[in-house]
């Protein structure tokens, strides 16, 4: 199963890192005469509203989101695990600011926050950046909910049995942290990736709303998945659906890879 | 008469917690104000282009909004309104926010709250079926199931929610639900590998008894605080339901008041969503505090 | 036993009787005030509850009598009188006199209130004169003349002088029943209303108006799918193609409507942009050479579907009465735009363009997120200009911060918007043509006309405000519309087509390119028997 997902994860990367010469077409080139087509030979997966290779679009949106959405996802779960960690081992006054903060994160208005980010930006930024921008900001604003875990963990382990033997035989609060507690909390860090790179894939699309994120005519996997809430649309023509069947297929092929290998009864 | 100093402490720590939990909000409110203002377009209004409107009713619409240019003095006067229960008056709705929030509040506590519920129960039942009931494809049938919940938008799920005639808060539910079930199920599969449960199975303990007595309690603290966040989680997801479902709760009219600018609405709506957050945190810290102590018990089994 | 159940299937059948419209408003109706209202969905609730002295047939175009059984607009448009009509009450009882008219009209023109159709009506600074000459006869002189006076009647609902609760109070066919802040609003028949059918029955004829907040449009399609909203006002492109294909009698092309979509590039001398994007935004050629190689066929045939039509100017082809007919929408020849290009000195080399200097043509236009066509417009745009070399950046705000940047800071190229709502007459658009005005959207606030051509295009304005003869307004229009074709500060793409639904079981419905496109003999229709549904 394991090596199964392995390779189809390694397909669909090596196609989204290929797009320039796999696609049949131009991801921006836009054919007129045949707008809203469906598939055809030479529109694997048809055209969308301004003509153009959905299949293209497809593969470039994926070259941009694979890349950057678990890169968010690695940023997110390191600043959680940092803060919560370090939260929950310092206890006391570090402990209660740190809870503080993350309940100031949690209920924030941060749109108004990426508005302004937004607004600083020069309005030809390019696209790369502007979307390298979008992954980040949402890498650094998910910290909050996955740190209360993290801390939550800790304080659970802090008493215990292997905790007070650690402590008993000398190392040092920095090693303990590095040789007992992170590996603790792998699943929860390993489940806290695991669930923001669709959420942030989803969420640089909703950023489109704003004005950050991908520029005409670049596409993404977010923006693309936001074509699906036209409903009816997608009722007649069910290959609109590609985007989203390649998402969950990456994110069941993590998931495989992510567990662990002995699972005792 | 040992009982005076024990509720003299208790009554002191959640003396402390309430101040706490009040101090927050009100920083939580300051921060939302200050992005507000920060934002670009707060001084603008779509009546600025609107031909119809004089030169002259367009300067006053600006003049009546120069008092809360200067944040302090707007902080101020927010405050003491505070203070009568005066939450301001919507800047784009012209009603005050108190009126506003009233008229919302209850659909949008439905929504989040039987959303919250149904989504724990699923997340947790789902989590529990995948790693205990080792029957062919089961736990791959539920990652899918979970994935594809996660990689659908959620205005996606609420039209699809509509399309099923089903309740609105099956939205809320379904996007909690993912996020329960990995959490869950990431933990049980890794608690099931810890000595204290591998002894309690040599033992020879039946598997129900394993699984309350040994496995639950390893996994209730991260749980627990799960569960506290995911309270803002609940409420954070009914902002874009709403808004794209157009179901008239305070998650649409914060949604509204983002784009508008509407200074009043976003200060008290963060305040409340602070206050709220907070108090949910608080308990889930609470329970898990209690429980540091049959942590060490178990432990030692 | 027969007479019983001929007496259960008669009460069944007048519980069935019981009939309710319902549509959607596209937002929460921000004030209930006929006075203050300025957007959409308080405007549809004003228009089926407010009672007005005169209305403007939307089918015909021509002013009908409605509380005012006459009119002689005199003093050269400075002042009207007008005659009532007799035996009309308010909703609640009061009855109706000229002593309701001068209180609307003196609260209207209020300063302080800064209402939007009080605005229209002050073209100077003055107080009104409200002289009541009888419960049935009032004059009204207003404090300078105003074009087009009489036509702006249809927006003024009269309130009640001397109701004890003016709120309630209404003169329209419907009147406020229910309001759930962010869900619906309900009206109900005017037990009160004058107006009679040729057969003498009192309308109007459905007993209720549901109206649903539904901003989504899909929702709103599939409600309509199911039956449970017999209206849509205004149809997206695509759901008209839907709706089409399944219910074919449903959905209604009326031909151009009043709006249309258009781009402006930056002239402000303050604008924090490069003085050589200055050079290029400012040179008329450049501006009539990038219309020309805008393909608007194209834009109008995928965008839109097929249903709007090029754009010759700022009047749309549907304003009968004040179109410069003459005009035409910009012919696509890119060739051509090369040459006057090449002319004006800009260079075409290798695919690019560059000017005199040797920079690259590359500007960025802005438009507000959200809407999907004039996201795909643009992209649309960005394939026609990269064929005559010039790259074309496409960013999306959000309103507020859109706004900002065309109004405040001037920091943008290139805005794409478009109007929405236009009235009929030009003299309600003096703002955005007067070139010290602050909506003069390309370079607004100006202390002197920058241009011979905004200096004439003022003098033209304030003649066709001034003027009198219909004949005299037009012939000045006309020619401020050929200035702006000729110079093209505003670059026009298209008018959209007005597009709308009426489920069959609708009776009498007759929809027409102005607003409200549906609803605006909202008293005259009925529903179907079995379509018709109850209020909950």
């Amino acid at each position: 199963m394991r090596n199964v997902a392995i390779a189809v994860l390694t397909i669909i990367f090596v196609v989204a890192l290929g797009a320039d010469v796999l696609s049949p077409a131009s991801y921006k080139e836009q054919f007129r005469q045949a707008p809203n087509a469906g598939p055809s030979a030479q529109h694997p997966l048809g055209t969308d509203e301004l003509g153009r290779d959905r299949l293209s679009r497809l593969l470039y949106g994926s070259r941009i989101s694979l890349m950057l959405a678990p890169a968010a996802a690695l940023l997110a779960t390191a600043i959680a695990a940092g803060a919560g960690a370090t939260a929950g081992f310092l206890g006391g006054r570090w402990e209660r600011t740190f809870l503080s903060a993350t309940d100031l994160s949690l209920s924030l208005p941060w749109m108004l926050f990426l508005m302004t980010v937004r607004a600083l930006l020069p309005l030809d930024v390019a696209p790369a950046v502007s979307i390298a921008i979008t992954f980040l900001l949402l890498g650094a604003l998910g910290w909050a909910g996955p740190a209360r875990i993290v801390r939550a963990a800790v304080v659970a382990m802090r008493r215990s049995e292997f905790m007070l033997q650690a402590r008993g035989s000398g190392s040092t609060g920095f090693r303990i942290v590095l040789v007992h507690l992170l590996p603790n909390l792998k699943p929860v860090l390993i489940t806290q990736f695991l669930i923001s790179i669709p959420v942030f894939i989803l969420s640089e699309a909703n950023l489109g709303l704003l004005g950050l994120g991908v520029a005409e005519p670049m596409p993404s996997w977010g923006s693309l998945l936001r074509d699906l809430e036209r409903f009816s649309e997608v009722r007649s023509n069910p290959w609109l659906l590609a985007p989203a069947v390649m998402l969950v297929a990456v994110v069941i092929c993590f998931q495989i890879i992510a567990r662990p290998k002995d699972l005792a009864t | 008469m040992g009982l005076m100093p024990g509720v003299l402490i208790w009554s002191g720590r959640i003396g402390r917690r309430v101040v706490g939990l009040v101090v927050t909000a009100l920083i939580g409110a300051l921060f939302a104000a200050t992005l507000v203002r920060l934002a670009p377009g707060a001084d603008s209004d779509e009546r600025d282009f609107d031909p119809r409107f004089s030169p002259a009713s367009i300067h006053a619409l600006h003049e009546s909004r120069a008092a809360d240019r200067n944040l302090a003095r707007y902080y101020v006067t927010y405050l003491r309104g505070l203070a009568h229960g005066d939450f301001g008056v919507s800047y784009s709705l012209k009603r005050p926010v108190r009126e506003l929030l009233a008229d919302r509040g209850l659909t949008t506590l439905r929504l989040a709250g039987c959303g919250l519920i149904a989504g724990w129960a699923l997340g947790l039942a789902l989590a529990i079926v995948a790693t205990q009931w080792k029957v062919g494809g089961m736990s791959t049938f539920t990652s899918g199931l979970s994935a594809m919940l996660l990689c659908v938008p959620a205005a996606l799920i609420g039209l699809l929610v509509l399309a099923a005639r089903a309740q609105w808060w099956w939205a809320i539910a379904l996007i909690i639900l993912p996020k329960v079930y990995s959490y869950t199920r990431g933990l049980l599969e890794k608690v099931s590998t810890e000595p204290h449960v591998l002894l309690a199975r040599a033992k020879g303990l039946g598997r129900g008894r394993i699984f309350v007595w040994h496995v639950m309690p390893s996994v209730l603290p991260e749980l627990l605080a799960l569960a506290g966040i995911s309270v803002s989680l609940a409420f954070s997801a009914a902002i874009p339901i709403e808004a794209v479902c157009d179901i008239p709760g305070v998650g649409q009219l914060a949604w509204q008041a983002a784009l508008g600018r509407d200074l009043p609405i976003l200060v008290t709506i963060t305040l409340l969503l602070a206050l709220i957050t907070r108090a949910a945190n608080a308990m889930a810290d609470i329970a898990i505090a209690a429980l540091h102590g049959d942590a060490q018990r178990e432990a030692t089994v | 036993m027969k007479a019983l159940s001929l007496l259960l299937v008669s009460v069944s059948l007048s519980v069935q009787a019981a009939q309710e419209l319902r549509f959607c408003l596209r937002n929460e109706p921000k004030t209930f005030d006929p006075a203050l209202v300025e957007d959409n969905a308080s405007e549809t609730i004003r228009y089926l509850t407010g009672g007005v002295l005169m209305r403007l047939n939307r089918l015909t175009q021509e002013l009908e009598p409605e509380l005012a059984v006459s009119w002689k607009v005199m003093e050269g448009s400075r002042a009207i009188t007008l005659h009532l009509r007799e035996n009309v009450k308010f909703s609640d009882g009061t009855p109706f006199t000229s002593d309701d008219v001068a209180y609307t009209f003196r609260r209207l023109m209020d300063p302080a209130l800064h209402s939007a159709t009080g605005d229209a009506f002050r073209s100077g600074e003055g107080n009104l004169e409200a002289i009541v000459d009888g419960p049935r006869k009032i004059t009204l002189r207003f404090p300078e003349p105003v074009a087009g006076l009489d036509r702006m009647f249809d927006q003024a609902a009269i309130v009640s002088a001397h109701s004890s609760n003016r709120d309630a109070a209404v003169l329209g066919p419907f009147r406020v029943k229910e309001y759930k802040p962010g869900a619906y609003v309900v009206l109900e028949r005017n037990p009160t209303y004058w107006k009679r059918d040729s057969a003498g029955h009192t309308l109007p004829y459905v007993d209720a108006i549901h109206l649903d907040i539904q901003q989504n449009r899909e929702i709103e399609l599939l409600r309509f799918e199911r039956g449970e909203l017999q209206l849509i006002n205004t149809l997206e492109p695509e759901h008209f193609e839907r709706l089409s294909a399944q219910v074919p009698r449903s959905v209604y092309d009326l031909g151009p409507g009043m709006n249309s979509e258009f781009f402006w590039f930056n002239q402000s001398a303050g604008a924090p942009i490069a003085p050589y994007k200055k050079a290029w935004f400012q040179s008329t050629v450049f501006r009539k050479a990038i219309s020309e190689s805008i393909n608007r066929d194209d834009l109008c045939r995928i965008v839109y579907r097929g249903h709007a039509t090029p754009a010759a100017g700022p009047v749309s082809p549907a304003n009968h009465q004040w179109v410069n007919a003459a005009l035409k929408p910009p012919p696509y020849r890119p060739e051509q735009a090369l040459r006057e290009l090449a002319q004006a000195g800009f260079r075409f080399a290798n695919g690019t363009l560059s000017d005199q200097a040797g920079h690259r043509i590359e500007f960025t236009i802005v438009t507000n997120s959200g809407n999907q066509a004039r996201q795909r417009a643009c992209a649309m745009m960005q394939q026609d200009m990269e064929k005559i070399g010039i790259k074309l950046n496409v960013a999306m705000l959000d309103f507020p911060a859109l706004l900002e940047r065309m109004n405040r800071t001037l920091d943008y190229d290139a805005v794409l918007l478009g109007l929405v709502n236009v009235d009929i007459d030009p003299n309600m658009q003096m703002n955005i043509w007067l070139s010290s005005s602050s909506m003069h959207s390309w370079n607004p606030k100006q202390a002197k006309p920058a241009t011979v051509w905004e200096e004439e295009i003022d003098r033209l304005m304030r003649v066709q405000a001034s003027q009198l003869d219909y004949r005299k307004r037009k012939a000045a229009f006309d020619r401020v519309q050929q200035i702006a074709a000729e110079q093209a500060p505003i670059i026009y793409l298209v008018n959209k087509n007005v597009l709308s639904a009426v489920s069959p079981v609708v009776k009498g419905a007759r929809p027409v390119p102005l607003t409200p496109q549906t609803f605006w003999n909202a008293e005259r229709m009925t529903l179907d028997g079995p379509g018709s549904q109850s209020s909950h």
